[in-house]
C-alpha cells in the first residue's frame, strides 16, 4: 500500500459563501498517533473532518496527502449517526469492499471478517437498520475497517450512544488503531478524550489554539481557551 | 332509480357465475395496465433517480415538468400516441394502432410521469440520508443512482402500484388508441363507458364492481408491503 502521509493541511479556510468556519488551519497528520480534535460546539470540529477527508474542498489553502494533491482511497470517515443501508450487517461491510472494487469472491469472506473484529459475526445476518446504535456503529466501524485503511477518521463517533454501547465502540477504534491505523477523532467528551487520545488539537472558534500531547493537555493547557474550555466542564 | 336495484342484483349474478366474457375483459385490462407499467418502470425509475441524484443543467426544469405531467390527460396523451402510430404517423408502419400493444404504449406514456415524480421524491429523501456516506465510500453518480433504487424498492413498488391503479382506471388513452374492439382490445373501463351509453348497465355496474375492488386490493397491498418493509428493514 503507497504511503499517504504526511496529511498536510497548508493555511486552510473555509467559508461557504463567506460565512468564516475555519480560518488559517496548519495542520500535519503523522502515520501511527491518536489524535484528538476537542472543541466547543460549532467549533468547527465537524468541518474540519470533512475537509481532511475529503467531503468538503477548503475555500483556501491547501491539502495534500504525502506532498499529492489528490485523495487517496486508504483513508475512511465515520459518522456521528451511521448511515445503514437497508440490508444485512454483512451485506453494508461488502457494500464498502464493492465500491473499493474489492472482488465479488472476496467481499463476503472479508466483510464476515470485519464483522468478526467488532464482534458482531453473530448478528451478520440481520438487517442493519434494526439493530441497536451502538450496534450500527460498530457496523460502521467494521465498514471502514474492511477497508483497512491507513487513517480513520471518526466524528462524535459515541455522541448519541449511552455508555455501555460507547465504551464497546471506543473498544474497536482501540483495535483498529492497535492494528496499524492511525486515527483522528473529534468528541466532547473529555473523559473519551482521555481515555482514546495521544495528543489534543484543541479548536476554538473556528482556529486552532493549541496542539498538545494528551498528557500534558489535560494539566496544563496551553492556550486560554482551552483552559476555559476545561474549567466549564462539567465533572 | 329502480335500475339500480336491479341492475345491482343482475351484476352480482355476472360476478358470481364468472362469467366468460367478463373474465377476458378483466384479464386484458390486468395484462395491459401491468405491462405499461413495467414498461414505463425501466425508463421512469431510473429518470426519477437521477433527478434526485444527479448534478447537470436543466435538472430544476426537468423535475418541474415531469412533476407537472403527473396530472396529464388521459385522452391527450391517447390522442398524441395515435398521432404517433397512426398509419400516417411516425411510427405508422409497426401497424400497432388498435391492438393491445398500442394500449400498453399509451398507458406507460400516462404514467411514466408519475412514476418519475414519485420516484424522483422517495430517492431524494433517502439521497439526504445517504449522500456523505455514499461520496465518502467513494460512489459514483452511477452507483449511488443504483444503491438508492435498490435501497428504497419497498417504496418504489408503492410507487408502481400507485402508477398501476392509474393505468388500469383511465379509459381516454385506451379508448383512442384502442379502439374498443370486442374482444381485442375491449378492457374495463371502455366497456364501463360502452354498455354505460347502450343502456346495458348491469354489465356497467358488474364491470364497475370489480374495478373497485381491484383498486381496493392494490392499495391494500401497498400498504402491507409498506408496513412489513418498515418493520423488517427499519
Amino acid at each position: 500500500m503507497p504511503n499517504i502521509f504526511p496529511l498536510t493541511l497548508n493555511r486552510i479556510g473555509f467559508a461557504p459563501n463567506g460565512v468564516p468556519v475555519l480560518a488559517d488551519i496548519d495542520l500535519r497528520i503523522e502515520a501511527g498517533a491518536r489524535s484528538v480534535i476537542l472543541g466547543a460546539n460549532g467549533a468547527g470540529k465537524s468541518v474540519l473532518m470533512r475537509l481532511m477527508h475529503g467531503l468538503l474542498k477548503p475555500t483556501a489553502g491547501e491539502i495534500r496527502w504525502n506532498a499529492r494533491e489528490s485523495r487517496p482511497a486508504a483513508q475512511c470517515l465515520v459518522f456521528q449517526r451511521p448511515v445503514m443501508l437497508r440490508r444485512s450487517a454483512l451485506a453494508n461491510v461488502a457494500y464498502g469492499l464493492k465500491l473499493a472494487g474489492v472482488p465479488h469472491t472476496r467481499r463476503n469472506l472479508e466483510a464476515r471478517a470485519a464483522l468478526e473484529r467488532v464482534g458482531l459475526a453473530h448478528l451478520a445476518d440481520r438487517p442493519a437498520r434494526v439493530l441497536s446504535g451502538g450496534e450500527q456503529q460498530r457496523v460502521a466501524l467494521a465498514r471502514a475497517w474492511a477497508l483497512d485503511p491507513r487513517v480513520l477518521f471518526l466524528d462524535e463517533p459515541t455522541a448519541s450512544l449511552d455508555p455501555a454501547a460507547a465504551r464497546s465502540v471506543e473498544k474497536v477504534i482501540v483495535d483498529i488503531h492497535g492494528a496499524g491505523t492511525s486515527i483522528v477523532m473529534t468528541t466532547h467528551n473529555l473523559g473519551q478524550a482521555r481515555r482514546l487520545a495521544d495528543e489534543i488539537i484543541f479548536l476554538h472558534a473556528g482556529r486552532i489554539t493549541e496542539r498538545t500531547p494528551a498528557a500534558e493537555f489535560f494539566h496544563r493547557p496551553r492556550s486560554i481557551e482551552a483552559q476555559t474550555f476545561l474549567e466549564g466542564e462539567l465533572p | 332509480m329502480r335500475d339500480l336495484p336491479d341492475s345491482l342484483s343482475t351484476a352480482l349474478g355476472l360476478v358470481a357465475g364468472v362469467d366468460a366474457r367478463l373474465l377476458d375483459i378483466v384479464a386484458l385490462s390486468l395484462r395491459v395496465s401491468l405491462s405499461a407499467v413495467l414498461l414505463s418502470a425501466l425508463l421512469a425509475l431510473p429518470l426519477g433517480a437521477l433527478l434526485a441524484v444527479g448534478n447537470f443543467a436543466g435538472r430544476r426544469t426537468l423535475t418541474v415538468i415531469v412533476n407537472g405531467f403527473m396530472g396529464l390527460p388521459a385522452v391527450v396523451v391517447g390522442l398524441l400516441v395515435y398521432l404517433l402510430l397512426s398509419r400516417a404517423g411516425p411510427l405508422g408502419p409497426l401497424g400497432l394502432l388498435f391492438t393491445p400493444a398500442a394500449m400498453v404504449i399509451a398507458q406507460a406514456v400516462l404514467v411514466a410521469p408519475l412514476l418519475a415524480a414519485l420516484t424522483r421524491q422517495t430517492v431524494a429523501d433517502a439521497w439526504r440520508e445517504y449522500q456523505e456516506q455514499l461520496h465518502s465510500l467513494g460512489a459514483t453518480t452511477r452507483q449511488a443512482t443504483a444503491t438508492l433504487l435498490w435501497d428504497t424498492r419497498y417504496s418504489l413498488f408503492t410507487v408502481m402500484l400507485a402508477g398501476f391503479g392509474r393505468a388500469i382506471a383511465e379509459v381516454g388513452a385506451v379508448m383512442i388508441v384502442g379502439g374498443n374492439i370486442d374482444g381485442v382490445t375491449r378492457v374495463m373501463t371502455t366497456t364501463i363507458a360502452l354498455e354505460t351509453s347502450k343502456g346495458d348497465l348491469p354489465l356497467a355496474l358488474a364491470l364497475g364492481l370489480i374495478l373497485i375492488a381491484l383498486v381496493l386490493v392494490i392499495n391494500a397491498l401497498a400498504y402491507v408491503t409498506g408496513a412489513w418493509a418498515q418493520r423488517r428493514l427499519g
